[in-house]
């Protein structure tokens, strides 16, 4: 389970706003889904079931994001764990 | 009850009206203190250069006048502040320089007998945040704060590059630093910076991390009235933000409130933090004044100069609760037109 922490703002743009530390950041659609379902506390599995059914994209392709992007949010600060 | 046009007009003065790249606060202080206040405020403006843009802003200020610099001494400033009382009936003066802040302390008593209000820390506290006392007053009160040296030779920096190693930072006596990446860096802004500002000239560890400011309200009682962290976002090449946004952080709330609670400060101030990556928060320095940024307080929810004149004029105000998260200042430049008519009125009879 990957949570974002708590005061984390986010749009349905895919803007991205730390209020800790002022930073911000653009997520591309995918990215914007990904952060909204994470919000709504929706698991690992879940998500990725519901980001292959709504995109264009291979489940290995998926697999080798997801990690990069799981990668990124943490180096940003924006997760819990 | 009476109308809110039936109440008196409160006249605060005010100087820092040099709202230029390296901005005072005074504009941003009357900005937010005619936005703030309940009863009608007449803001008189208090100016040592003629060329303060503050002066020409109608709008901002009522009527301005010059005061002798801080160096010709506190009966020069005690003659001209009754002089301008006489025709002003001055209720609350708010000085906004870090360098006439030690004549306006010391002529607190004066003021108040002639009618005249200040919310400002004592000298012991203002003396005790100075950038040379930086480091003891850390360890006094259990506060970070980096490693420096303060010195009057420029052959003391290599010693202080040796226990600080490189980078490190040369800091003025009132204001300026430079980061120096060599010695040679360091000998050329130990003789710019004791040539602008004088001796002695402070050199201190330089930390990595983030710059935050907070803005912080003291009550001179221990209890902080108001906190507002910003982190810059555009920083000018003189270090000064040129925008901004507020933070959530209960870690630098929390330091704010300590730094009240140990102090006792009373007035406003600007906490200059440094946080490292792993989350620490320096006090890199205490600026014994409001900053230049201190109308995004206002904007934020919490107006500490209308709170800081409330309180001198001896209302007590509870503590600021709550403030917006993702408030944004975007400082602009403006050219302001005047006609040499008004030029010539404060250059020729100090007054406009």
């Amino acid at each position: 389970m990957i949570q974002l922490r708590k005061n984390i703002a986010s749009s349905d743009s895919g803007f991205i706003f730390n209020p800790a530390t002022g930073d911000s950041y653009s997520a591309n659609p995918i990215a914007a889904d990904i952060l909204h379902h994470l919000k709504s506390g929706k698991s690992v599995a879940e998500i990725k079931t519901l980001i292959l059914g709504k995109f264009d994209v291979e489940a290995g392709q998926l697999e080798k994001d997801w990690d990069d992007f799981i990668a990124q949010l943490r180096e940003a600060n924006l997760t819990e764990n | 009850m009476t109308a809110p046009n039936q109440q008196p007009t409160i006249v605060v003065a005010v100087t820092g009206l040099n709202a230029i790249d390296s901005p005072g606060p005074g504009v941003a202080v009357i900005r937010a203190i005619r936005e703030g206040m309940k009863q009608p405020v007449r803001i008189i403006g208090l100016s040592y250069e003629t060329l303060e843009p503050g002066i020409y802003l109608h709008d901002v200020v009522d009527k301005t006048y010059q005061i002798p610099y801080p160096s010709a001494g506190l009966e020069a400033l005690t003659g001209r502040l009754k002089y301008i009382h006489e025709k002003e009936k001055i209720d609350v003066i708010i000085p906004n320089f870090d360098a006439e802040l030690y004549n306006f302390i010391k002529l607190g008593t004066t003021l108040r007998s002639l009618g005249i209000e200040t919310f400002l820390p004592n000298l012991e506290q203002f003396e005790a945040r100075d950038k040379i006392n930086l480091y003891a007053f850390g360890l006094k009160y259990g506060l970070s704060v980096p490693k420096d040296k303060v010195i009057y030779h420029a052959n003391e920096l290599y010693a202080c590059a040796e226990s600080f190693g490189y980078p490190l930072v040369v800091k003025g006596k009132f204001y300026d630093a430079i980061i120096a990446h060599t010695l040679e860096m360091a000998q050329k802004a130990f003789h710019k910076l004791s040539a602008k500002w004088g001796f002695p000239i402070i050199v201190q560890q330089f930390i990595h991390g983030t710059e935050i400011n907070i803005a912080v309200l003291g009550d001179g009682k221990g209890k902080a009235i108001s906190i507002i962290p910003m982190r810059k976002l555009y920083i000018t090449d003189k270090g000064k933000a040129w925008a901004g946004i507020t933070l959530e952080d209960e870690g630098l709330i929390k330091l704010a409130n300590q730094f009240v609670e140990a102090t006792h400060w009373k007035g406003g101030c600007e906490l200059e933090i440094m946080r490292t990556a792993e989350g620490t928060p320096y006090i890199m320095e205490v600026n014994p004044r409001f900053p230049a940024w201190i109308y995004l307080s206002a904007a934020a929810g919490q107006n500490q100069p209308a709170a800081l004149v409330n309180m001198a004029l001896g209302e007590n105000i509870a503590p600021y609760t709550g403030y917006e998260v993702g408030k944004i200042f975007i400082r602009y430049a403006w050219d302001h037109i005047t006609d040499v008519s008004e030029f010539q009125k404060i250059s020729a009879f100090g007054e406009l």
